[in-house]
């Protein structure tokens, strides 16, 4: 009941929906950069949401399956195959004893979601499963997989239950196009709590001009490089809680939107927030890729996400 | 105090106490954090406070709200209900902790440059430095980073105009008559001073992974080398 690693790949780590409860001690919450594809592989899968999900990054690993199981991977297309078996995206699979898992090269997206039945046996620290590298706690060791890792599966029945909670899973949630948007539409933001603090010009650029991810992106944030985004006037700022999704903006203009695996608290001043309903699609974007923001307004953020929610609870999300 | 309540993206709503009497705002701050956790409404996840504001995340789906009222306004009637007549909690329950400080050196490369930046011997501004317990403010950044404050007028020199890559782990900095204590090895741009050998987050620690929590009051003790080093091996190192 167990799968061997035998290429790590560039990035996998284990993630959640994250470390809710820890960040008045500093803690970050970490889990998936995006979650919505690590609910949807649990979903399909027939795992509650809380089920810990493999977060692959970019160059996927390869993995024996040392018992039989189910998996289903959402997120990035990075062709999955099994024994050399090109796999469909967002199904179950059955997966046989001996069997190889894959990845080839990407075709769409940065991070895929996969989700066994059953889910995968890991220890949970401070209430998650979500590796926190620099932290060095979660998921395996605190740390992405490694070559000859062992990992252990909690279920011993492999397939999916054909009633109940389980089969009704088997339906992808219909998520509304106004919740998905398209994946080059602009980002939706919403104006930040020092959104008045940035000049008239500023607050024109973050709305009309491009920004280019930079390389140095991860799970921490995502460097945006574009005009320098100036404030009105030089202001002393006192560190306080910030989000997933939040825009700052350090002394350099540069803007920086803080992901996954944020700090608890930031200090620099805030021009923005992704909505939370576009966070997926950011987290879907590459380097060198460009984004734009479109501002709307907290009532419409909220209404937006409502509807995802409505939806995930209508497929029998657990 | 009636705090002012702000949004702070689609998941967070924001706290705000005035900060006219720091301290004060902080207490204000603490109290008001401990008070939302009491009450746990519906859909808040985290409760974070901070110098003299208190982040409380939520999940918006899981706020209680009637129709046309959006989750975040809901949110808010409910944290003014809970927070209304916050009493301004003494400080006189706090624990005192005495933390073990190796000033200067290899622990404390900034030691003279700061001393300098404050018109101090290196002498004066460690015993400045210990003269008497202070405050741990808040944590953030990091796992188990405080913030604690605030100290003698005279030590408050800015930050490093060029944060260093990697400070050690249990590094001690100071600017702005506040010190930070750097949990791991991270980034940092604060001038280091010193180095503490004990461990100030520890994930196996369960649900008290933290050396301090907000509202302790630190005592630096300072001790020499030799000390750290014996200390330092006595604990495994930082975590």
């Amino acid at each position: 009941m167990s799968i061997e690693v035998i290429k790590p790949g560039m990035l996998t780590t284990f993630q959640d929906l994250g470390r809710a409860g820890y960040q008045h001690l500093g803690v970050p919450v970490n889990g998936a950069m995006d979650e919505r594809s690590h609910r949807l592989a649990n979903l399909l899968a027939g795992n509650a949401s809380t089920e810990a999900t493999l977060e692959v990054t970019l160059m996927g690993p390869t993995l024996r399956w040392h018992a039989p199981a189910t998996i289903v991977i959402c997120g990035a297309d990075l062709q999955p195959s099994l024994d050399d078996k090109p796999i469909p995206m967002c199904q179950p699979v059955p997966v046989a004893a001996g069997a190889v898992l894959a990845f080839g090269r990407r075709r769409s997206g940065v991070r895929a979601y996969l989700a066994v039945h059953g889910g995968f046996g890991l220890t949970r620290v401070m209430g998650s499963a979500s590796t926190y590298v620099r932290g060095g706690y979660g998921g395996l060791r605190g740390e992405p997989l490694r070559r000859g890792d062992v990992i252990a599966l909690n279920d011993a029945s492999p397939t999916l239950p054909r009633t109940g909670k389980g089969a009704r899973a088997a339906a992808l949630p219909v998520l509304p196009p106004a919740v998905l948007g398209a994946p080059d539409a602009p980002l939706r933001a919403m104006a930040g709590r020092e959104w008045a603090m940035f000049s008239a010009k500023a607050q024109r650029t973050l709305v009309g001009e491009p920004f280019r991810i930079d390389p140095q992106s991860d799970r921490m944030g995502y460097r945006l490089a574009g005009p320098a985004l100036q404030l009105g006037a030089a202001r002393e700022m006192i560190s306080e809680a910030v989000g997933f999704g939040t825009v700052q903006v350090p002394p350099d203009g540069q803007p920086i939107v803080l992901m996954a695996d944020r700090q608890t608290t930031g200090g620099y001043p805030r021009i923005a927030h992704v909505c939370a309903v576009d966070l997926p699609r950011l987290a879907q974007r590459m380097p060198g890729e460009t984004v734009r923001f479109q501002l709307i307004d907290l009532a419409e953020a909220q209404r937006l996400m409502l509807l995802q929610e409505a939806a995930f609870a209508a497929a029998g999300e657990q | 105090m009636m705090p002012v309540i702000v949004p702070s993206g689609d998941r967070c709503l924001i706290v705000e106490f005035d900060a006219s009497d720091p301290f004060a705002a902080n207490r204000f701050a603490r109290a008001a954090a401990a008070c939302i956790e009491a009450a746990a409404p519906a859909g808040v996840t985290d409760v974070v406070p901070a110098l003299h504001t208190v982040g409380v995340h939520y999940q918006p789906h899981r706020v209680p709200s009637s129709g046309a009222v959006p989750p975040h306004l809901a949110l808010t009637k409910i944290l003014q209900s809970v927070l209304a007549d916050l009493p301004l909690p003494a400080a006189s329950d706090a624990r005192v902790i005495d933390l073990p400080v190796c000033y200067g050196g290899d622990c404390g490369p900034d030691l003279e440059t700061v001393a300098a930046l404050c018109d101090l011997r290196p002498a004066q501004l460690i015993e400045l430095h210990c003269a008497e317990p202070v405050e741990v403010l808040m944590l953030g950044f990091a796992p188990g980073h405080p913030y604690i404050g605030r100290f003698d007028a005279r030590l408050a020199p800015p930050r490093r105009t060029t944060p260093r890559t990697v400070v050690p782990a249990g590094s001690l900095g100071l600017a702005n008559r506040q010190t930070v204590i750097y949990p791991m090895n991270l980034p940092g741009g604060w001038h280091l001073i010193g180095r503490t050998p004990l461990p100030l987050f520890d994930a196996r620690r369960g649900s008290q992974p933290c050396l301090l929590r907000p509202g302790d009051r630190v005592r630096f003790v300072p001790i020499e080398p030799d000390e750290f080093a014996a200390m330092q091996a006595g604990q495994g190192g930082a975590p």
